[in-house]
């Protein structure tokens, strides 16, 4: 962390950058919150750790309307939104200067409270820089420890990888800590009868309360005006019970990311509700990998999108009835 | 709120006898925005197009709703009736309660309520409609031929001698087509050659034509009145302008193995070849998959007698850009393959072919001479056996579900004409149906059985099994004497089926011209419209549409040019304005719309923008309306609902959802 | 409003691209086939007009099953269109089957303007799964139900 603070300082006081975008320091030990930092003076609230999940591309839109360059930290996951972001003329190049920041997988707080972990007042282990197995968690009722592996997003333990697609240099060590498969749950979903997968998702998403959360934090989702938002479709935003206005919104925001959408996990992780959201994308990802060959949205920055291509010997769509 | 009128059609008892259009217009009351509702018995006439254009008047209407037959059939009149009334004539949308509902239900009251459903539907739609203006777009006063037969040819000459330039681009080495190829036509018995060979002299003598043999369309763009064609000329190793078309190198070249297309195969050709003497151009072409110069780099014997040094090895394929007004597809037909039909023996022995070889066996410059003799033993026949419906008519999959048209006329003419030259000739037709429905077609047919003795057999084929002594057994049935027919013949005759050249698919696509199962290209109307596609400035002409004799082939060919004529003399086209539009304000500029347009009509500018007060410039999709054909593609790629089509807008096509779903 | 003892007659939307399947709808008409009343068809102008979002409308609004036909892959009047229309649809009609949608409520056909009589037996064939599968309750919104 030390060493990226130190090369911040240097990036500013050279004028390479205005601004430095990184993670501050929130009010308790697990929620640091994506910042700007224009001083010296300011980058004293700067934090990297296992908490810094907030994956920062989609800030670039926004940054790459300011004057001069920013100073980005990118984890090797984001450098995937940020490439898909300069495919899509959202965010650019020149105004980035990208730092691929190391990675050993990031935390989810709601895991380690899942584990009976509360009162927590300090946590250890959450460096990026500490080779440690395990966190060491100070809480008002005592110290508890939980294997660093245990206590990550879901979408670590999928890591694509530890290699930064894009970057003007990179700072600290990375590790892949990939240690399951990525479509094991939505294999699982697939093998339900159609009576469970109902129940499932309905359950599911009756939880939602249409925060926007997910849409927020989504790189792909970077519409200036959402559809839900728009009069376009005649489609209100509104939080229903049990309705199908929350199928519809995610069932149609999973379909525009549908081909753009990177894996990074952001929805899922933000969802104040705890819905697993990822699992529509992935959905799409893998139906897309199947049916008109394996696709990674991000790899590079000029790939055609699985759904602006085609073949003449492409699936119809019956085959959807057919793989039963 | 607009002020809608809605008209119900009675289409005098086509809709009426089945749907309550009293109780449709009723009905149309109750709907936001109706201030009139009327029925009559047939809107599409003066009359009836008189009360729209007095009730817009009349009652200020700002829409109106048609229910009525489908808007494929008169929505373009109800567009000019409201316009003529001072509406603009999209604000017109039409219910089609005539082909989506009277004529397929039978019971009033479902029909009924299926009729108001519809009117609903579109009530709907033109309370969301706006005005439309019809953009303009530029004519190019120049027409493509596709295929230089004699449907081509015509079409080629009726054009250019209404003062356009044509060009004519034909696959082939020579123009001429099948008609070439045949010996005599019924139901006058002309020499083809003689009816033929001065059309095609006079298309290429002609200063409006352009003729491109050995040539291929390779790429189309752009839309009626706009198109944009590539065209390959095929490397020919010879160069056209220096050649005089003395024959010596054909004559000389060694390698003479190569089987003749124009004869069908029955004989070979020379790999320096024109297909046939009276070819146009009378320049040769090097096959050269045959020659020995390109398959091994020695000979060059064409070269060294050439006088004029036409022979040129190192030519290359030519691709030459050229923009057309319109373009006559005219790429006729073959025959089946007919390795499905084994039990004929066709691929057993020489001495079954097909009635096309047939016309070659007769012809004086085919494989005989003009001799009829038996392609095995050169044997004169003595019996011969014609089979009819050869792969036509045919309920599975072997062969084509339609009749080919013209084989039972040229098979009485190959009858009649074997028994005049040679009377001591039996001749034994098995046919399921004679159908000779024209002009002196019967009478031909009448001649065949009663002047010339041609013995007509109603029933079909089973097997032909060839003999050991090089006779063909033929198993057939009586069906008129309940008998089975054992024949010997020295020769079997196949009228085999007819269907569209095979590349006739691949020029479709190209055109994006509809094609159909069979693939016959399908005309815009199957009666009123038999002669354009329903693609706008794509015209058929000949076999390409279905099958035809070589009189009807004329006809529609010299129909085809006068419907070309019509658009070429247009010096502007009126453009559809239901073209897509990019709200300014909720484009991303994520290109997506871009990658899915298939005419290039999207293209992103930074454009200074005012949104609520944010002063930005912005990259934003902008589309350009002479070149969008309103598809849509983009308005569903695009993510945030920027893009829309006019006239089939998000809101729109929703509203008809929500009318149906009530 | 009590349901139990109404007859089930259910609602089907047909989405035909105006140059193959309206064409073919309307010959269907022309040489009198016959297909149930349920199917309502809304033309646009090639398939790859509909919007997943008209779908999913349409099932908000009660439609029991939605049916989109367009010309053959390959014949497209707009040359592609069909092409993008037929992976849109793939993509949310198995998202529609892994979320529980019973599969037999959606379909793609390709009809040509020369087939009527496929459009009818399309028409028929598809009626007769949204009967077997009878009312859409999983993806209806109730309260837009009469």
């Amino acid at each position: 962390m030390q060493e990226l603070i130190n090369r911040a300082k240097e990036l500013l006081a050279d004028g390479t950058v205005a601004r430095v975008l990184g993670w501050k320091a929130g009010d308790l030990p697990y929620n640091p919150e994506p910042a700007y930092f224009e001083t010296e003076e300011d980058l004293k609230d700067f934090v990297y750790n296992g908490f810094c999940g907030a994956n920062l591309s989609k800030y670039m839109i926004e940054a790459s309307k300011l004057e001069g360059k920013t100073m980005v930290c990118l984890k090797p996951c984001d450098t995937y939104s940020f490439n898909q972001l300069i495919k899509e003329h959202r965010v650019d190049r020149e105004k980035a200067y990208i730092v691929g920041v190391g990675c050993k997988g990031k935390l989810d707080i709601e895991r380690i409270r899942k584990q009976g972990v509360k009162g927590i007042e300090r946590i250890e282990g959450a460096e990026i820089t500490d080779d440690a197995e395990t966190l060491k968690i100070q809480t008002i009722y005592g110290e508890k420890t939980i294997p660093y592996a245990d206590a990550m997003l879901e979408r670590c333990h999928v890591c694509k990888g530890k290699d930064h697609m894009i970057f003007d240099e990179q700072i600290g060590e990375s590790k892949e800590t990939k240690d399951a498969e990525r479509f094991v749950e939505v294999e699982r979903i697939e093998a339900m009868s159609p009576e469970e997968k109902f129940a499932y998702f309905r359950s599911e998403l009756s939880k939602c309360i249409r925060c926007n959360a997910c849409r927020n934090a989504c790189p792909a989702c970077s519409c200036r005006k959402c559809v839900f938002d728009s009069n376009k479709f005649d489609s209100s935003q509104k939080a229903n019970v049990d309705s199908f206005e929350e199928k519809m919104f995610h069932i149609i925001r999973a379909f525009h990311v549908a081909g753009r959408c990177t894996d990074c996990g952001e929805c899922s992780r933000v969802c104040p509700q705890g819905i697993p959201l990822h699992l529509f994308n992935r959905k799409f990802i893998k139906d897309i990998d199947e049916l008109y060959g394996e696709y990674q949205a991000g790899a590079d920055t000029d790939s055609t999108a699985p759904l602006t291509d085609y073949t003449f010997e492409d699936a119809e769509p019956s085959i959807v009835g057919k793989r039963g | 709120m607009q002020r809608i009128g809605v008209f119900v059609c009675h289409c005098g008892s086509n809709i009426a006898a089945t749907v309550d259009v009293s109780k449709v217009a009723e009905m149309s009351l109750m709907e936001p925005g109706v201030v009139h509702a009327e029925d009559y018995q047939y809107m599409c006439s003066e009359a009836g197009q008189a009360k729209i254009a007095a009730a817009i008047k009349e009652k200020n209407l700002t829409g109106i709703v048609v229910c009525s037959c489908s808007p494929r059939m008169h929505e373009a009149t109800f567009r000019k009736a409201a316009e003529r009334a001072g509406l603009n004539p999209y604000m017109v949308e039409i219910a089609n309660i005539r082909e989506h509902c009277s004529w397929i239900h039978k019971d009033m009251e479902e029909a009924t309520k299926k009729a108001v459903i519809l009117m609903r539907a579109a009530v709907a739609k033109v309370n969301l409609n706006a005005p439309l203006q019809a953009g303009e777009s530029r004519v190019t006063k120049r027409a493509l031929v596709i295929g230089g037969g004699i449907a081509g040819i015509q079409t080629a000459l009726d054009i250019a001698d209404a003062g356009y330039e044509v060009d004519i681009v034909e696959k082939t080495p020579s123009i001429g087509g099948r008609m070439s190829q045949l010996d005599k036509t019924f139901p006058t018995l002309d020499c083809s050659a003689c009816i033929l060979t001065p059309k095609m002299v006079e298309a290429s003598a002609h200063e409006k034509i352009t003729i491109y043999t050995y040539s291929e369309v390779e790429k189309v763009s752009g839309f009626v009145g706009d198109f944009t064609v590539d065209i390959r000329k095929k490397a020919r190793s010879v160069d056209m302008n220096k050649c005089t078309g003395c024959g010596v190198c054909q004559e000389k070249c060694p390698s003479k193995k190569a089987p003749s297309e124009f004869n069908r195969g029955l004989n070979t050709r020379s790999a320096i070849y024109t297909p046939f003497a009276q070819a146009i151009p009378n320049v040769p072409v090097i096959d050269r998959e045959a020659c020995i110069k390109f398959k091994t780099g020695k000979c060059g014997i064409c070269s060294k007698v050439c006088q004029a040094g036409a022979v040129d090895y190192e030519q290359k394929d030519e691709i030459i850009s050229e923009k057309y007004g319109a373009i006559v597809v005219a790429t006729g037909f073959d025959t089946i393959n007919l390795d499905k039909y084994d039990e004929y023996a066709y691929s057993q022995s020489k001495d079954v072919i097909t009635s096309l070889e047939l016309e070659r066996v007769m012809n004086a410059a085919g494989p005989t001479h003009g001799h009829l003799e038996r392609l095995s033993d050169g044997k004169a026949p003595k019996e011969i056996v014609f089979i009819q419906c050869v792969g036509s008519r045919c309920s599975d999959d072997r062969g084509k579900p339609y009749c080919s048209k013209i084989c039972c006329m040229y098979t009485a003419k190959h009858a009649m004409l074997i028994r005049d030259k040679y009377p001591d000739v039996n001749v034994t037709v098995f046919y399921i149906d004679v159908r000779t429905p024209g002009k002196n077609f019967d009478e031909f047919y009448r001649r065949a059985v009663e002047q010339y003795g041609v013995n007509y057999i109603k029933g079909q084929v089973g097997k032909v099994i060839p003999q050991p002594d090089g006779k063909l057994l033929v198993q057939g049935s009586d069906l008129l004497d309940n008998r089975q027919i054992l024949k010997e013949a020295d020769m079997v005759v196949l009228a085999t089926a007819i269907e569209p050249n095979p590349d006739v698919r691949k020029i479709a696509t190209m055109l994006t011209a509809s094609i159909d199962t069979n693939n016959f290209l399908t005309e815009a109307h199957a009666k009123l419209r038999p002669v354009e596609s329903p693609t706008a400035g794509i015209f058929l002409s000949g076999v390409c549409q279905g099958p035809k004799d070589i009189p009807e082939t004329v006809a529609q060919a010299g129909a085809a040019a006068v419907k070309a004529i019509g658009l070429l003399a247009k010096d502007k086209l009126m453009t559809n304005p239901c073209t897509a539009q990019s709200d300014i304000l909720l484009c991303n500029g994520c290109s997506t719309c871009e990658n899915v347009c298939p005419y290039g009509a999207i293209t992103y500018e930074d454009k200074e923008v005012n949104d609520h007060g944010i002063r930005e410039t912005r990259r934003v999709a902008v589309v350009n309306n002479a070149l969008c054909q309103g598809c849509g593609a983009c308005t569903v790629a695009c993510p945030s609902g920027a893009m829309d089509l006019q006239g089939f807008s998000n809101r729109q096509i929703l509203a008809e959802v929500d009318a149906i779903c009530r | 409003m009590p349901l139990e003892n109404k007859e089930f007659k259910p609602k089907i939307v047909a989405f035909c691209c105006n140059w193959c399947s309206y064409a073919g709808a309307d010959l269907a008409g022309s040489s009198r086939l016959t297909y149930p009343a349920d199917v309502k068809i809304i033309r646009v102008p090639c398939s790859c007009r509909v919007n997943p979002m008209f779908i999913l409308r349409a099932f908000e609004k009660g439609a029991d099953g939605v049916i989109m036909c367009g010309c053959h892959p390959g014949d497209c009047h707009y040359s592609t269109g069909n092409y993008y229309a037929r992976r849109r649809m793939t993509l949310l009609f198995s998202m529609l089957d892994y979320i529980g949608v019973e599969n037999g409520r959606t379909r793609v056909e390709w009809v040509s303007a020369a087939e009527g009589v496929k459009f009818s037996e399309t028409m028929n064939s598809f009626v007769e799964k949204i009967y077997s599968l009878g009312e859409n309750v999983r993806l209806g919104d109730l309260r837009c139900k009469s």
